[in-house]
Formats: structure tokens, C-alpha cells, sequence
């Protein structure tokens, strides 16, 4: 029986099975930033522990930061007093830290497969659900809570149970105006929320190989909205590709090749359960959880959940095409990276926002920022009618100033549509592709991108 | 400490997939230590159903909660356990729990079981009913009892023996293990930068 890259990375780091049967794993990237990370210091602190790697750590600030004025100190007293314990704890601890004005901030999940410190083969924990977006990479990547934070600060380790894996294959070829945000809402929505749960989710075929790296990592970013903690791509050609030129990928790149190459999912793999997917349209979501989605020539399904329904004032049997909609963001670790910004950007160029509609375009980190700057993208989004804003998470989950306001609905190239996500108590998420939600900013509606470009 | 059985009152809270952002919204995360999040479990829920049963003062002192499906699921934040550690829960009995969610709670030392969709439903009728029935989760021999019922409940094999061993604050033992972790960290290619 062939061994998968799950398989391997396990083995390669795993340092022993602990009292309770769970295996102790060693991290090879710690990524930190400053809403989950101040709290496992202070618990190092009480105990009187040190960072036992502070060289495998790297942090950024993302959550909190404002995108329009990002002058210190912050307006949010209890923003600048979460900026001001990541400086002083990354200092103390000699932790790399790319802050507001490194030139290197912005979404975690943007800059570490940037800066090429994300890298096949590794494991990559981080204080955030999202972690998963560094299995494009072919990485065992994970989010963590606080208490985990602290134990592999402490210890360089986490203590935690191998999941079983199920290898999910897209074939056929998308049309054009479907994206890698379509393939995996339509794989949410086939599995469902609850199924990945126990599992990390191998994505296989076509579809993925011929992706690039950006949509590749919307893909695996998405895999914990299918209840999988963890999500990856067998690393190849196109991964090596990206890497190469990265200020912190390997130098001796010919032998990390073959390193990387050692690694993959063997041909005679076994895997505890296989999915396919094929036919993929436009997805657009209608409810509250991200499986609750249909197809863009879809209508509301007639057994939709009744709760999620009445949140979201929508009727069963529907169309979800024509929704009107009040706010266009695109950005988030899911969609913020610059092919994001430049199928956006195709769509809007000759096109005003409509009347009305509060747009929003936001780069994943300061480099995706200046790239679509270099390109002219910014003005095209300007001219258009968007706001256009400095990197940070945004209006993905409103711990910043950018929310929605009463019940407002919002097309979001983010991650979640759950109640109250994006700051309003009542605000309304429709979740969808960048390409998507430009067009519905411009058409002040939920529209088939299909039929514009 | 070891945990064995955890003996309280109930509450309980109705649905599949309820998401950390309902159990704590975000703009209460800004906090530098998680001591005082009590006060915001199910704020905004709480807010647009005034007779939500973390408000209603019959269940003021519960330390059992009682779940459906996919309890936790969403973002890793341990704010959402604390919120619900503040508010008293010491153990939550649900259908089935989101991982990041479950191995927080692990990590505080909280009990996180699953039991079938059946049992679950009669605990919640029996604590609607009569909100000081007192209910005692048997960890060691993995049963739930309240009044004269009882029911089986499924743990994962690791977190049962992490809280009746008393070792899930693995820390210490990870650290027992120094030795090893040099040797595992010298011998993977990217750390030697190949």
C-alpha cells in the first residue's frame, strides 16, 4: 500500500506517541498574529516558559488593522493596545515580525506563501481557521487555538491525532467565469459543512494540476468550511515554480526538488473515502453556512433551512439571481491575492459601481498592494467607484472599522456567511467568486458573470 | 487534576453549526487575556431572542451544556470556550463538535462527549422541563445519568485519556521530550536548508 503525503510529513515529524495516545508533532512554522497569540504569551509568561524556536516563528498583524488610516496610534484603544503586545512580544522573544510599514504586512495567509516561507513538507500551525490555505503547497497546515499557541511556542510542538483522508477529484474543465472559489463552495456544498470533520481533504485531478498556485490556496483556504482542518494539493512543477525567488525559499533549490518530489501521495495510495466532483457553475450562497449555496441559474432549494431563510429575508424556491445587493467586498484570505484583484479588476474596468453600492477592494498584503498598483489595477477599481484599501482582513470578519450596517447584504469574495459575520448583527453575506461579486457591485445585483465576459 | 465526572445542572442549545461567531461575535475578541468573556457568550443571539436560555435566569447556574451537530465550527478562536467557561460550563454533550473547537475546550479541561441525536434530545426536553434535574457525565465509564435514565456517550480515545489521566495540559510531558524534538527538527531537510 503507497504512503500519501499525509502520510509522510506525519511520520517525518512526529516525536512520540504521549500518554494520552495523541502524537506529538513538531511544527516546522509557527505563524502568529495579534488577536490569538498576546494571551498564550501571557499564559508563558504565568509559567515561566521561553520560545523554544523563536526562529521557526513568524508574525504579522492582519485582524485588527484599519484599511483606510493605518496611522498610529489607532482610534480603537483596545486595537492599539493588541498592536502594542505583538511588538513587545516579538521583540522580547526575537520573533521576525513584519509590521504596518515593513512593506511585508498583510494577511498571514497572503505573505507567508509570498515570502516563501511556506513550503512543501512542512507543518505549519497558525492561531487561525484559515491555516489550511498553506496545503496548496502541499503542507500539512492547520489552525490552532490559544492554548495550542502557547504549546508550540513552548515546545515547539503540538499533541494531536493524524486525521484520515479522503482525496476529492475535479476533472472535467471549469467554463470560462468559473473559478477555484466555485470549485470549492460546489465541494462544501456536495460534503456538506459537517463532512470533513475527522478528515484532511487530499484535492486531486485536472482541475487542480492546471491550477495556479493563488487558486489552488482559495481552494485549500476554504477546506475548514467543510468541517476539514486541513486541506492539500501534492506539490509539483507549478508549486516550484512560485517558490523560486522567494526571499525565504531554500537556495539549494535543486535539492529541495527532490525533497519536495519524495514527498507526494504515492500512485497506489489508499484513502479512507474519495469524492468527485464534476459540472461546476457560478456558486453564490443564500443562508447562513457556506453549504447552504446553489448554483447561479439555481433557484432557493424548497427544503432550505427554515432559520437560515428567515435571517436572510429570502423565500424558498427564489432565484438567487437579481438579489439585490447594498456592499461589494473583494479581498480576505480566501480572495485577496493579485490574480483576485486582476479578474476583479477585468470585470469593473469600463463599468461604474451602481448607484448605491458601497464597494470595497482590498488587497491580501502591502506586495499585492504595490503589484496592482505597478499594474494600474488601483485606478481601474478607483475610476470605477471603489474604495480602494490597505492590506488587512477587512470586512471577512469585522474586527476593524469596515462592517456592514443593519441588514445589508453583501457579495464577499470572504470565507463565511455566518450571522453577524461581517459586524452587522443582521448583516446578510452572499459568498462568491471576485469575478462575481464585481459584477454585482457594478450591476447593484447578483448577476451570471457568464454573460458579461 | 484529573477529570473523571463532571456533576451540574443543565442547558442546552438548539441547531446544528453553531458557529464560534454566534458564540462570541468578533468585535468582543479584542481582549489580552481571556478571563472576562462570560458576559458575551451568545450576546447577539441572546439580543434578537430575548428568551434565549443563556438569558433565562431558570438555567443561571448550569455547568452541563447540551449541543446538537457541528458545535464550534468556523474560526479557531479560544475565545468562544472561554466565553462559555465564564458563563460555567465545565462539559458539553453534543451530536457531533468541530475539531478546533473540541481540542480548545481539551485544552482548558473541559469535557467535550458526543451521544446519539435521541438521547441528546430527551436530555434537552428533561432540562426544559426541569432546569435543576442534575445530570452527571461518568467519563471513565462513558455514560451520561439524570434522574433514573442514562445513556452511553463517545469520546475520542486521546482527549478521554488526557482528562481522566489528568494529562491534558501536555506541555510538561512535550518537554520530557526536548531530546527527541532536537533530533526530529535536525533531520528534516527544510530545517537543514537542504
Amino acid at each position: 500500500m503507497g504512503k500519501s503525503l499525509l502520510d509522510k510529513v506525519w511520520e517525518m515529524h512526529r516525536v512520540a506517541e504521549l500518554k494520552s495516545g495523541l502524537d506529538q508533532i513538531f511544527i516546522g512554522l509557527h505563524l502568529i498574529h495579534e488577536v490569538t497569540s498576546p494571551q498564550a504569551f501571557s499564559m508563558l509568561r504565568d509559567r515561566k516558559l521561553k520560545v523554544m524556536f523563536p526562529e521557526n516563528t513568524v508574525a504579522t498583524v492582519d485582524h485588527i488593522v484599519p484599511t483606510d488610516n493605518q496611522s498610529r496610534p489607532f482610534k480603537d484603544k483596545l486595537a492599539e493596545e493588541m498592536m502594542k503586545a505583538i511588538e513587545q512580544n516579538t521583540k522580547a522573544n526575537k520573533i521576525r515580525f513584519f509590521g504596518l510599514g515593513s512593506g511585508k504586512q498583510g494577511i498571514v495567509h497572503i505573505i507567508a506563501p509570498e515570502l516563501g516561507l511556506t513550503q512543501p513538507g512542512m507543518t505549519i500551525a497558525c492561531g487561525d481557521s484559515h491555516t489550511s490555505t498553506h496545503g496548496a503547497f502541499g503542507a500539512i497546515a492547520f489552525g490552532i487555538g490559544t492554548s495550542q499557541i502557547r504549546d508550540v511556542l513552548a515546545t515547539g510542538c503540538l499533541a494531536m491525532s493524524k486525521p484520515k483522508l479522503r482525496r476529492i477529484s475535479v476533472n472535467k474543465p471549469l467554463q470560462k467565469g468559473v473559478y477555484a472559489k466555485d470549485v470549492i463552495l460546489r465541494i462544501i456544498r456536495d460534503l456538506g459543512v459537517k463532512g470533513g470533520i475527522g478528515y484532511a481533504y487530499e484535492y486531486a485531478g485536472k482541475v487542480f494540476d492546471n491550477f495556479s498556485m493563488e487558486e489552488r490556496m482559495t481552494v485549500c483556504n476554504m477546506s475548514i468550511e467543510g468541517g476539514a482542518r486541513m486541506g492539500y494539493i501534492n506539490p509539483d512543477e507549478t508549486t516550484y515554480e512560485y517558490l523560486k525567488g522567494g526571499e525565504f525559499a531554500p537556495k539549494n533549490f535543486g535539492n529541495a526538488v527532490k525533497f519536495w518530489n519524495s514527498i507526494r501521495s504515492e500512485k497506489n495510495t489508499t484513502y479512507d473515502d474519495e469524492a468527485r466532483i464534476e459540472d461546476i457553475e457560478p456558486m453564490v450562497t443564500y443562508g447562513v453556512n457556506p453549504e447552504q449555496c446553489i448554483g447561479i441559474s439555481e433557484k432557493i432549494p424548497e427544503n432550505a433551512d427554515e432559520d437560515a431563510l428567515s435571517y436572510m429575508k429570502f423565500r424558498r424556491g427564489e432565484p438567487i439571481k437579481g438579489k439585490k445587493i447594498n456592499v461589494a467586498f473583494i479581498g480576505s484570505c480566501t480572495n485577496s491575492r493579485i490574480s483576485d484583484l486582476r479578474e476583479a479588476a477585468r470585470v469593473v474596468k469600463g463599468r461604474k459601481v451602481h448607484k448605491g453600492v458601497r464597494a470595497l477592494a482590498v488587497a491580501g498584503s502591502g506586495q499585492v498592494k504595490l503589484q496592482a498598483e505597478k499594474e494600474g489595477l488601483d485606478k481601474i477599481f478607483k475610476k470605477s467607484g471603489f474604495q480602494w484599501r490597505n492590506a488587512g482582513c477587512s470586512m471577512c470578519l469585522a474586527m476593524n472599522p469596515d462592517k456592514l450596517i443593519g441588514d445589508e447584504i453583501c457579495a464577499s469574495t470572504s470565507n463565511r456567511n455566518f450571522r453577524g459575520r461581517q459586524g452587522s448583527p443582521t448583516g446578510r453575506t452572499l459568498l462568491m467568486s471576485p469575478a462575481m461579486a464585481a459584477i454585482a457591485a457594478c450591476e447593484g445585483k447578483v448577476v451570471d458573470v457568464r454573460e458579461y465576459l | 487534576m484529573k477529570i473523571e465526572e463532571i456533576k451540574g445542572r443543565g442547558i442546552f442549545v438548539k441547531g446544528d453549526d453553531i458557529d464560534t461567531d454566534r458564540i462570541i461575535p468578533a468585535r468582543f475578541m479584542k481582549v489580552l487575556d481571556f478571563s472576562k468573556l462570560g458576559k458575551y457568550a451568545f450576546y447577539d443571539e441572546r439580543e434578537k431572542h430575548p428568551n434565549h436560555t443563556f438569558s433565562d435566569a431558570r438555567y443561571r447556574g448550569a455547568s452541563i451544556l447540551v449541543a446538537n451537530k457541528n458545535f464550534g465550527c468556523g474560526s479557531s478562536r479560544e475565545h468562544a470556550p472561554a466565553a462559555l467557561i465564564g458563563f460555567g460550563i465545565r462539559a458539553i454533550i453534543g451530536e457531533s463538535f468541530a475539531e478546533i473547537f473540541a481540542g480548545n475546550c481539551i485544552a482548558n479541561g473541559i469535557p467535550v462527549v458526543t451521544a446519539k441525536k435521541d438521547d441528546i434530545e430527551n436530555l434537552m426536553e428533561v432540562i426544559k422541563d426541569d432546569p435543576a434535574s442534575e445530570i452527571k457525565i461518568d467519563l471513565a465509564s462513558d455514560r451520561v445519568e439524570y434522574g433514573d435514565f442514562s445513556f452511553g456517550i463517545c469520546q475520542k480515545e486521546g482527549h478521554k485519556r488526557c482528562l481522566v489521566g489528568g494529562t491534558w495540559d501536555v506541555i510538561g510531558e512535550m518537554l520530557e521530550n526536548k531530546g527527541k524534538v532536537l533530533k526530529i527538527r535536525h533531520g528534516l531537510p527544510y530545517v537543514r536548508r537542504f
